[in-house]
């Protein structure tokens, strides 16, 4: 696995959440690490399936709308 | 008149009933193909439509006029509120209604003046783009299973987009809509929609396009039977879902377009294939796997340890200690003083050797439940890795838990 500077889990779309959370499963699924390694690697897993969760549960539709050539919020009649 | 001469004229002339002659009528006027299965036009006028649901109704024009009935069945099915007054074209087959004598027009479908002629232009035009193959089965492009940018063409203000991002907030609320508001109807519709596919792909780079309008009746949805809307949609990046009108109403663009949805709701349906719960599943799934992952890496560990410790038991020098120690016993009995004196030495060798095997013996870790104590996520090996008030995590078979360093001992 790539260690590029890890960013916050607080911080994580649910899209670099999840795609981190993949490559995790694939490196412990593949045992290969030291057992320190696979004890962070699953640490940050369960950082990261909590993070899922968690912007699943919150998530709200952002609804935007095309202004001439940018976009603006989206206020949806009542 | 001589009374004489009438017998000759009842000789010649038919005789009929009335019910007969009716019956005549009605039989030569529905044996006249042009009269059956034809359109009529005509204004509305004396519209009545009792309880029964049956319609009622004149039409006229500058000269004549022409009574219609429509069975209720045929009337639901009408796709306008017919008025007096409205110019219409009837389709139906005439009759004779015996008993008030009257001949009339059975009318099996209705729709406004004009819309036949509209329909003939929609022939005509699918026909041609058929022909260039923009409804080719092959064109049409995969839809995403889960996508995060979904762009949405249609009018700002209608039922449409309501139920869109009603549908899409329901199933998965974490994509990102981006709405291109347009006329659906009228002059301007086309242009705009033309123009709206253009710069949502642009700006908005949506994986997935929703193009859709609510009912209504076929000029309503002209638009989307427009040449150059059916062009834009198979020149547009993303794929395309359309949604237009009702489950009955097919467009052009229904046909370009790489799906076809009966409602605008079941447009946003088709575009969420995978939903929340879906998602929410997967976790729970990927969380397992996780678990299962590490407990297999920790089973391996324990695994190489117990093999390791019955490979030391098996080589253990503590039987050979043993022995040794017998012999040492035997000789010091015979008072070999030189020979004695070696070997105590030896005995107190092995007996230190004896000391570190108990100390090195993985029994002892085992013993502990194999707990990995680590200090800023580095795992602890030696007591010169801790110094007094440490904070250590201690993890367990169970869970792990604080300790502190309270003093150390080497």
């Amino acid at each position: 696995m790539a260690k590029t500077e890890p960013k916050p889990i607080g911080k994580l779309t649910y899209e670099e959440a999840f795609s981190e959370l993949e490559k995790i499963v694939l490196a412990l699924e593949s045992g290969e690490q030291s057992l320190e390694d696979a004890l962070s690697l699953f640490e940050r897993g369960q950082g990261l399936t909590k993070r899922c969760s968690q912007l699943l549960d919150e998530a709200e539709l952002k609804v935007s709308k095309l202004s001439g050539e940018s976009l603006e919020p989206f206020q949806e009649p009542e | 008149m001589e009374y004489i001469e009438q017998p000759f004229l009842f000789e010649v002339s038919p005789h009929w009933t009335v019910t007969e002659l009716t019956r005549h009528l009605r039989l030569l006027l529905e044996g006249d193909e042009s009269l059956q299965g034809a359109w009529v036009e005509g204004e509305i006028s004396n519209l009545s439509r009792p309880a029964s649901g049956h319609m009622y109704f004149t039409l006229k024009d500058a000269n004549a006029s022409l009574r219609c009935v429509m069975w209720r069945n045929d009337a639901a099915r009408v796709r306008f509120i017919p008025k007096d007054g409205t110019a219409v074209e009837a389709h139906g087959s005439i009759s004779i209604y015996e008993v008030g004598g009257q001949y009339q027009l059975y009318v099996d479908a209705l729709q406004p003046l004009g819309e036949g002629a509209l329909f003939q232009e929609f022939l005509r035009l699918k026909a041609k783009l058929e022909a260039e193959g923009l409804f080719d089965l092959a064109r049409k492009r995969p839809l995403p299973e889960a996508p995060r940018r979904i762009g949405v063409i249609t009018s700002a203000t209608g039922a449409a987009l309501r139920d869109i991002l009603n549908t899409l907030r329901r199933r998965l609320p974490i994509v990102q809509v981006t709405l291109a508001p347009v006329p659906v109807q009228g002059d301007e519709a086309p242009a705009a929609i033309v123009q709206a596919l253009e710069t949502l792909n642009r700006i908005a780079e949506p994986e997935v396009i929703l193009l859709a309008r609510g009912g209504g009746s076929i000029e309503d949805l002209w638009a989307f039977n427009d040449e150059r809307v059916v062009r834009a949609v198979t020149r547009s990046a993303a794929p395309v879902i359309t949604g237009v009108g009702h489950e009955t109403d097919f467009t052009l663009v229904d046909f370009a377009s790489d799906m076809r949805a009966p409602t605008p709701t079941a447009a946003a349906e088709l575009a969420t294939p995978v939903t929340l719960l879906d998602l929410k599943s997967n976790l729970v799934e990927i969380g397992q796997i996780l678990t299962n992952g590490v407990v297999s890496i920790i089973d391996t560990r324990r695994d190489a340890i117990e093999w390791t410790r019955n490979q030391l038991n098996m080589h253990s020098p503590l039987r050979r200690l043993q022995s040794e120690r017998q012999r040492l016993d035997e000789l010091s009995r015979r008072g070999n003083s030189a020979q004695f004196h070696r070997l105590q030495l030896a005995a107190e060798r092995l007996n230190g050797l004896e000391n570190q095997l108990t100390a090195l013996n993985p029994m002892a870790v085992l013993g502990r439940g194999y707990a990995v104590v680590t200090k800023n996520k580095k795992v602890i090996s030696s007591v010169t890795q801790v110094k007094e008030a440490d904070r250590l995590k201690v993890r367990v078979k169970d869970g792990e838990f604080n300790a502190r360093v309270t003093g150390t001992d080497r």
